[in-house]
């Protein structure tokens, strides 16, 4: 699915990935969690092709293909989905505007059929409900004025649209109290499959009750310093993360 | 005093109602005391008048200009339209209650036409507004719209002025004058459009709005004008106790496009909603000056103005508000964002407060930007392409605005001119204009 060798980052004129390496099969469910400022959020924003996140090294294929020179939409026909720490708001543009382009976009660089209308509001009014989301929100501006919890079923809803391969949450957890987040866990456990990949970039163990990860990683300092089974994630629950940067 | 527009000024004596004779000798006077502004008037500093370098000859009145192709809103209600300055009675159809009445200057009655002389100009600071003595020089016709007291129109009153672009140099007047009783209602809409086909004209319009007390009036004034026409007037409103004045504006760019708006309040509990959106594009210009008069207390303004400016086009905007010292309690607000598309385009924003009263609220902010990478990343990252996420972003950036045009039929009518303002072909627009069936679906 995912295949990320020796990428090197920088913003800013900082290195931030130094060296990361990743491969990530089909079906799996992978965790990174690692201290702030380790590069966790960056590694998304690199793969989805933020400006201003320049790659200095290194290379990333999404089913086989490089995705590091395509266009920031290219990649999300493909199948790359980054659902936000911290959504956008978009006064003026309407949810459902936004939701229906995305959703034609993709369909149609897929050469799936086009959507029409009222199919598309049915099934967006299905998961606003499944997301536990009040389909008003469909009529007001993109994430305008939501709170940080509804930005986040915001973005998961978008998810659950797209149909995604590779799904990264990037701290989706964080800010949400314990009945978002199961909504959310619900939602992705419900997107599960064995042809649909999730990196879940996160910083508290909590989150992998709900959803149970193949494989757990530690990234510090721009690399990928441990990797493990979920038991990882409660060593670092118990021990935090110096034991592991001095190792490393 | 320039002469630039000598020839209109001796036809306009020649064929104007005899009645209007002291209008004009008004008018006359002022203009030839007031001297062409330049770069160094400080209210027109920024505005490039050479458009006006050249001379403007009237059309001969029994001129009948071929329209070609020019679409405006197709409304319910009454319509007049008019064609270089010129009445086109078999495109205009009027449709009033008891209670209105709507009459051309041309055909005004004695009784109507000594109403007109009384009221012209009532609205208006010539002295300070030169090109609306300008208009009265050379006023030969206009629209006197007059709404008794508690009547109620339901149906808007639709003015629609076009320039034919056929000939050089044509100069166009345009007058509206509305008078609404007390707690009368009514909704104008105000169109100004041309054929675009390089032929230069000017037109100078002056359009005065006198509320009486409690009255309510919806009005929309949309120039639609581009490429040669030239446009300088403006919307002057004067608003008695409790009455209420909700005007929107839309400006296209074209080679020269200065409005000016004023709103007076003149009596306690007035309030005014003053709203517009200016599109510049390619080298075009539009200015909108806008000013509002709280004379005096217990009057609201909120006022909200944004631009999108592109290619090498320039905007300018500039919304006074002047507070009198009897204007206690008075609330006004101010907003103006603009959004530059392009790095060679230009505006010059200024929110100008004077006050004198020493209890009042009143806000104002103006902000320029440019399109936002992050908001634009965002929507690619979900998959939609750069260019149709250029056209979303701008398109919402004036959405509210347009969102809050109340009659409908012109709202349908401009939502779709808007969003193909933005884009370069029609599948770009489709989400935006696919809005309202989503909205409309009941699965």
């Amino acid at each position: 699915m995912l295949k990320i060798d020796n990428l090197h980052a920088r913003v800013d004129d900082k290195d931030i990935l130094k060296g990361l390496n990743l491969a990530i099969k089909p079906g799996e469910v992978h965790a990174i969690m690692g201290p702030n400022g380790s590069g966790k959020s960056t590694l998304g924003h690199v793969l989805a092709g933020r400006p201003g996140y320049q790659v200095t090294a290194g290379s990333a294929t999404l089913l086989g293909q490089d995705i590091l020179d395509m266009d920031t939409e290219e990649r999300a026909h493909l199948g790359l989905f980054l659902a936000y720490q911290y959504p956008v708001e978009i006064p003026g543009v309407s949810n459902m505007e936004f939701l229906k382009a995305s959703v034609d976009a993709v369909r149609e660089a897929r050469g799936q059929e086009a959507i029409d209308s009222v199919s598309f509001m049915k099934r967006a009014r299905e998961i606003s409900r499944e997301v536990d989301l009040d389909p008003a929100f469909l009529k007001r501006g993109v994430n305008e004025g939501f709170s940080g919890g509804e930005k986040k079923r915001n973005e998961l809803m978008q998810m659950m649209l797209l149909e995604p391969k590779l799904c990264i949450m990037d701290e989706t957890d964080s800010g949400l109290d314990i009945d978002a987040l199961q909504v959310v866990a619900k939602g992705v456990n419900a997107m599960r499959n064995e042809e649909r990949s999730f990196v879940l970039v996160t910083h508290y163990q909590r989150l992998l009750n709900y959803i149970e990860p193949d494989y757990v990683h530690v990234l510090a300092g721009g690399r990928i310093i441990k990797s493990g089974d979920k038991s990882l994630a409660l060593e670092l629950e118990a021990k935090g993360y110096a034991w592991l940067e001095d190792a490393a | 005093m320039s002469d630039f527009m000598q020839q209109p000024l001796t036809a306009a004596a020649e064929t104007a109602p005899p009645w209007l004779a002291q209008v004009l000798e008004r008018g006359r006077e002022q203009w030839r005391a007031s001297s062409l502004p330049n770069r160094k008037t400080e209210a027109w500093k920024y505005n490039n008048l050479q458009a006006l370098q050249q001379s403007f000859t009237a059309v001969d009145r029994h001129a009948a200009p071929r329209l070609g192709n020019i679409s405006y809103p197709e409304l319910p209600g009454s319509t007049l339209v008019f064609a270089d300055g010129l009445y086109r009675e078999e495109l205009s159809h009027i449709d009033l209650p008891a209670g209105a009445r709507l009459q051309r200057f041309s055909e005004a009655d004695e009784a109507t036409a000594s109403q007109i002389t009384n009221l012209l100009g009532t609205a208006v600071n010539q002295a300070r507004h030169r090109f609306a003595a300008l208009n009265e020089a050379t006023l030969t016709d206009g629209v006197f719209l007059q709404v008794d007291a508690n009547t109620v129109l339901e149906q808007p009153v639709h003015l629609v002025w076009l320039t034919s672009g056929q000939g050089e140099a044509v100069s166009v007047n345009q007058r509206l004058l509305v008078q609404l009783g007390a707690n009368s209602q009514a909704s104008v809409v105000e169109t100004f459009c041309n054929a675009n086909t390089g032929g230069t004209a000017f037109t100078n319009g002056i359009s005065e709005l006198l509320l009486g007390d409690g009255a309510r009036l919806d009005h929309y004034r949309l120039h639609l004008e581009q490429g040669e026409a030239a446009h300088i007037g403006g919307v002057h409103a004067a608003l008695a106790g409790n009455s209420t004045l909700n005007s929107f504006h839309l400006a296209l760019g074209s080679r020269l496009k200065r409005i000016d708006l004023v709103a007076e309040h003149r009596g306690q509990g007035a309030h005014c909603e003053l709203n517009g959106i200016y599109l510049p594009r390619g080298e075009e210009q539009v200015d909108y000056h806008t000013c509002i008069e709280h004379a005096v207390p217990h009057c609201t303004s909120s006022e909200t103005f944004r631009g999108i400016i592109g290619d090498e086009a320039t905007a300018i905007f500039n919304g006074r508000i002047h507070i009198h010292p009897d204007a206690q309690k008075t609330c006004a607000e101010l907003s103006n964002k603009n959004l530059l598309t392009s790095n060679r385009a230009e505006v010059n924003t200024k929110p100008e407060l004077e006050i004198y009263a020493d209890d009042v609220q009143c806000a104002h902010g103006a902000t320029v930007a440019q399109m936002d990478p992050l908001t634009l990343h965002y929507l690619r990252t979900r998959g939609v392409p750069k260019d149709e996420a250029e056209v979303m972003i701008s398109y919402g950036f004036i959405n509210e605005l347009v969102d809050g045009v109340r009659c409908e039929p012109l709202r349908d009518f401009l939502k779709p001119l808007l969003a193909r303002r933005f884009a370069r072909n029609e599948k770009l627009t489709r989400h935006i204009l696919e809005e309202k069936s989503l909205d409309g679906s009941n699965a």
